[in-house]
């Protein structure tokens, strides 16, 4: 059989200073039969993206292919006249881009938008194309297809749009589908609901697809052959099952370790060993806190948090997105003032408003955001960035800040010479230790980090999540560590809290809530964590009913269990109605939930 | 199918290049460079090229055709056009700018202020904008000159005024943008005062697009200055300035007499030269700040 399309010797060049070019792919053989899934995989700059969009015969701004042929169905993409290109865009070569909500028109309905490409390239009529469309939404599970098509981007989830970009490519029956890493953006129940519909999909309509991704776990379940690369090269290629149990290539297996094991379920809870709470000491304690945004009517975000955080260890919050998750890190920052309920600080109650508090807490309680793009200043440098707590708070000047702000640099493992680059000149990894260094300049007690690894490849984040463990162990701060990825809280957390709408429906021990009994929303997102396996989302499909409801995106109720309208296990009338009491299963580990622990541990 | 094609992620603060020579100037920019260029040297050096003063009568005849009198021929009162044209350089420029520096100040401190400082300051702020914007500007300008009366300094002041009303907008809008961004909110976390934010946080990040629209300011401050001299207000005679002669030697034109076209002619090349940089400029930064200024 004849490859349906295929990529001989391809060499793509960049921009690089004023005149010249360096190439970035260099010389890539892949060829894709039809109903194949293969996978491109390796960190960001390995040139994976580049080679994915020179399938469209397209290459970013500032790129040129030089060299290569790209062949589909035997015609060289290359070859063709640009007129002759833009034919087949969208037409036999479609691509699906990483974030769906910035690739949907806002202010057109999604119906209009989806047959778009159908339309433009004359291949049916207005309304059978919108009677094509309708079947495609059946075949990708997405539910009450004809009010579906007159809504507006934004009044439809992040996992449904993902795979509205999928069946706007596959409203042409393309022969080649490109999926830019569909699944990064989003949360683990909602990754799960877009792989299996994308799975579905291929299988019936027998296209032939190239998915680009860093992660290992998500290729492991959809890839039939996995094309590893690393700087424009083809480090290994090899079927899925082969690459992922017997990894030839050292690239290959550090991209296999930077995989965080999923977290297992363990069978016994955290000892209950002889403390009382009140005796840790608590960098951060939260009574009965409430939080919103809005002035005149307040969208109340948090509701009834009660938490604390003990000096020296890292608690991780987890939940998906719309939990609060990061409402609760800038109340805690003096950012946004809460409604009701107290903040204290080593039993001290602190002041809404940073602005109120005094310097010495300002300094103990640091954030690190999520967006190393963002949350440094363009326009400092790195040693205005990193100089500026240093004066601040302690008051450093000159020769010993200077001195102080290479010890900064060389604590967060970058080289001294970085003091005199703009943020522009560094890396995404390189940036978020930056970012790391800036909050640990004040010297703090506790860290609140936002999400610090979601923007970064696996191999980058694993990285500052060690560089994180290390700082613990030699300066003894604690973290509040945020996160949707409960591989990366289980990894090296003490304690976890599981935030669903606004509520704390679990906390504890790590052991203890990885231990069963759960809250039923606990066990979703442990079940939903992709393993390294290729079996595993068949499994998953078949083995749970209950993801009915897991597409479900984050509602807030005022009344009632937060979680009802997804629980497996919820009960008629009670969850919709009152809200659950605290069970208790060791010291310090709580279920909000009305069923029993018996029930529970199931 | 288009939009599949925008470029993700673009963050609203535009980077640093990393090579700021990274656009060289085009051709349209060279020639505006070369025209402004002309004109700061004339602005420099007008007094001492010019073959009479300003206020220097050469000769009986009212609007003496060009080359019989001087190089450019008499004015009304028989004066030197081309020397007037060398001496308006100065002050017509020399006006314009230190309004524009003058509007920028004060629209940009307050701008950002009312940004950063939270709603009842914003909309304080913002409505008496408003309210300022509604006037059109030269209507205003004319109600303040003629009751406060028409020295130099009034009038930079009220231009100035009415011309920050425009500039105010602008860094609002440019510093609300950049006010949400993370790296603010780190400031305010670590327990910044507002000057600082503004200062350290938020003015660098707006340069660029304020640069350009100094430019645009700028010329539209020398229009504006030569309508109000135009029309008897602002410079006062004998004085040259651009607006000026053109009010004075408007009869000259049923004489076929250019005394009235040539600064104009000079007011015309100076803003075109002015935008056509702006426009190179605006390319350079590219993306939302330019669609930002061009609205």
């Amino acid at each position: 059989m004849t490859p349906i399309f295929e990529i001989d010797n391809l060499w793509v060049e960049a921009q690089a200073g004023k005149t010249g070019y360096k190439p970035i792919v260099k010389g890539i053989n892949v060829d894709v039969n039809a109903g194949e899934v293969v996978a491109f995989i390796g960190e960001s700059g390995s040139g994976k993206t580049t080679t994915a969009l020179s399938a469209l015969g397209y290459c970013k701004p500032g790129c040129r292919i030089v060299q290569g042929s790209i062949r589909l169905n035997g015609v060289d993409i290359l070859s063709l006249s640009p007129e002759a290109r833009r034919h087949i865009r969208g037409r036999e070569v479609a691509y699906v881009a990483q974030s769906a909500a910035a690739a949907f028109n806002p202010a057109i309905r999604i119906g209009r938008q989806v047959i778009e490409s159908a339309v433009i390239h004359d291949l049916m009529p207005q309304d059978q194309a919108l009677r094509h469309a309708l079947e495609i939404y059946q075949r990708l599970a997405l539910p009450d297809a004809e009010a579906l098509s007159q809504r507006y981007p934004h009044q439809v989830s992040g996992g449904q749009l993902q795979r509205l970009m999928a069946a706007m490519a596959m409203s042409s029956s393309p022969a080649v589908l490109i999926l830019d890493e569909p699944t990064t953006a989003l949360d683990v129940t909602t990754q799960i609901e877009v792989l299996m519909a994308f799975k579905e999909l291929i299988k019936k309509q027998n296209t032939a697809v190239i998915y680009v991704t860093h992660d290992l776990a998500v290729v492991a379940q959809i890839a039939d052959r996995v094309v590893v690369m690393r700087n424009g090269i083809v480090m290994e290629r090899g079927a899925t099952q082969d690459i992922i149990s017997r990894p030839k290539n050292d690239y290959t297996r550090t991209l296999m370790t930077a995989v965080r094991p999923p977290p297992k379920s363990v069978s016994s809870k955290a000892d209950d060993s002889d403390w009382a709470e009140d005796d840790i000491p608590k960098v951060i304690e939260i009574r009965s806190l409430k939080a919103g945004y809005g002035r005149i009517e307040k969208k109340i975000v948090l509701e009834d948090i009660n938490l604390y955080v003990p000096k020296g260890q890292t608690v991780g919050v987890i939940g998906e997105s719309g939990c609060g998750k990061s409402t609760l890190a800038r109340v805690i920052a003096g950012l946004l003032p809460q409604v009701s309920g107290d903040v204290f600080h080593h039993g001290v109650e602190l002041p809404a408003v940073a602005r109120h508090r005094t310097r010495q807490d300002l300094k103990n309680i640091q954030i690190v955001f999520q967006m190393p793009d963002v949350a440094i200043n363009p326009r400092h440098k790195v040693a205005d960035v990193l100089g500026r707590p240093l004066e601040f708070f302690l008051g450093l000047e000159a020769k010993t800040k200077d001195k102080r702000i290479e010890e900064l640099l060389d604590l967060v493992e970058l080289p001294k010479e970085y003091k005199s680059r703009y943020p522009a000149e560094l890396s995404g990894g390189e940036k978020q230790r930056i970012n790391l260094a800036r909050a640990l300049a004040a010297e703090p007690e506790l860290i609140l980090c936002d999400e610090v690894t979601s923007s970064l490849d696996t191999v980058v984040g694993k990285a500052i999540i060690d560089l994180l463990k290390k700082l613990q162990d030699d300066l003894g701060v604690a973290y509040l560590f945020i996160s949707h990825d409960l591989s990366t809280v289980a990894s090296f957390a003490d304690r976890v809290i599981v935030l669903y709408a606004g509520r704390v429906v679990e906390q504890g021990a790590l052991q203890s809530v990885l231990a069963p009994p759960h809250h039923p929303y606990t066990q979703l997102l442990l079940e939903s964590v992709p393993e390294l396996r290729t079996d595993w989302l068949d499994n998953v499909i078949s083995s749970k009913e209950a993801l009915v409801n897991i597409s479900r995106s984050v509602e807030m109720e005022t009344v009632g269990c937060p979680f009802y309208k997804r629980c497996s296990l919820a009960i008629e009338d009670l969850c919709s109605q009152q809200m659950p009491a605290l069970l208790q299963t060791v010291k310090d580990h709580k279920i909000a939930c009305h069923r029993d622990l018996s029930e529970l541990s199931k | 199918m288009i939009a599949l094609w925008k470029r993700k992620g673009q963050s609203a603060v535009e980077e640093v290049p990393a090579d700021p020579r990274a656009m060289p100037l085009t051709a349209s920019a060279w020639i505006g460079l070369l025209i402004v260029l002309f004109w700061i040297l004339i602005a420099l050096l007008g007094p001492v090229i010019a073959p009479h003063l300003e206020s220097d009568i050469i000769t009986d005849v009212s609007f003496a055709p060009a080359g019989e009198v001087g190089l450019l021929g008499s004015d009304y009162l028989g004066r030197d056009v081309f020397s007037r044209v060398l001496y308006g350089a100065r002050m017509t420029m020399g006006l314009a700018l230190v309004t524009t520096l003058l509007s920028f100040s004060i629209g940009c401190i307050l701008g950002f202020t009312a940004a950063t400082c939270g709603r009842w300051v914003d909309g304080f702020m913002s409505r008496a904008n408003d309210a300022l914007m509604a006037f059109p500007s030269i209507i205003l300008a004319l109600i303040v000159m003629s009751s406060l009366g028409t020295s130099l300094v009034i009038m930079v002041v009220t231009v100035a005024i009415i011309d920050s009303t425009r500039v105010f907008r602008l860094s609002r809008a440019l510093a609300m943008d950049i006010s949400v961004m993370e790296f603010v909110d780190v400031a305010r976390a670590r327990g910044e005062g507002v000057w600082w934010i503004i200062r350290k946080e938020i003015f660098p990040n707006t340069l660029a697009p304020l640069s350009a629209e100094f430019g645009i300011r700028f010329t539209f401050a020398i229009l504006f200055i030569s309508a109000l001299s135009f029309l008897g207000l602002g410079v006062q005679p004998p004085a040259a300035d651009w607006g000026k002669m053109v009010a004075e030697n408007l009869q000259g034109l049923l004489f076929g007499s250019a005394a009235a076209l040539m600064p104009a002619c000079a007011v015309a090349s100076l803003t075109v030269g002015v935008n056509l940089i702006v426009d190179w400029f605006l390319r350079r930064i590219g993306g939302g700040a330019a669609e930002e200024l061009l609205k």
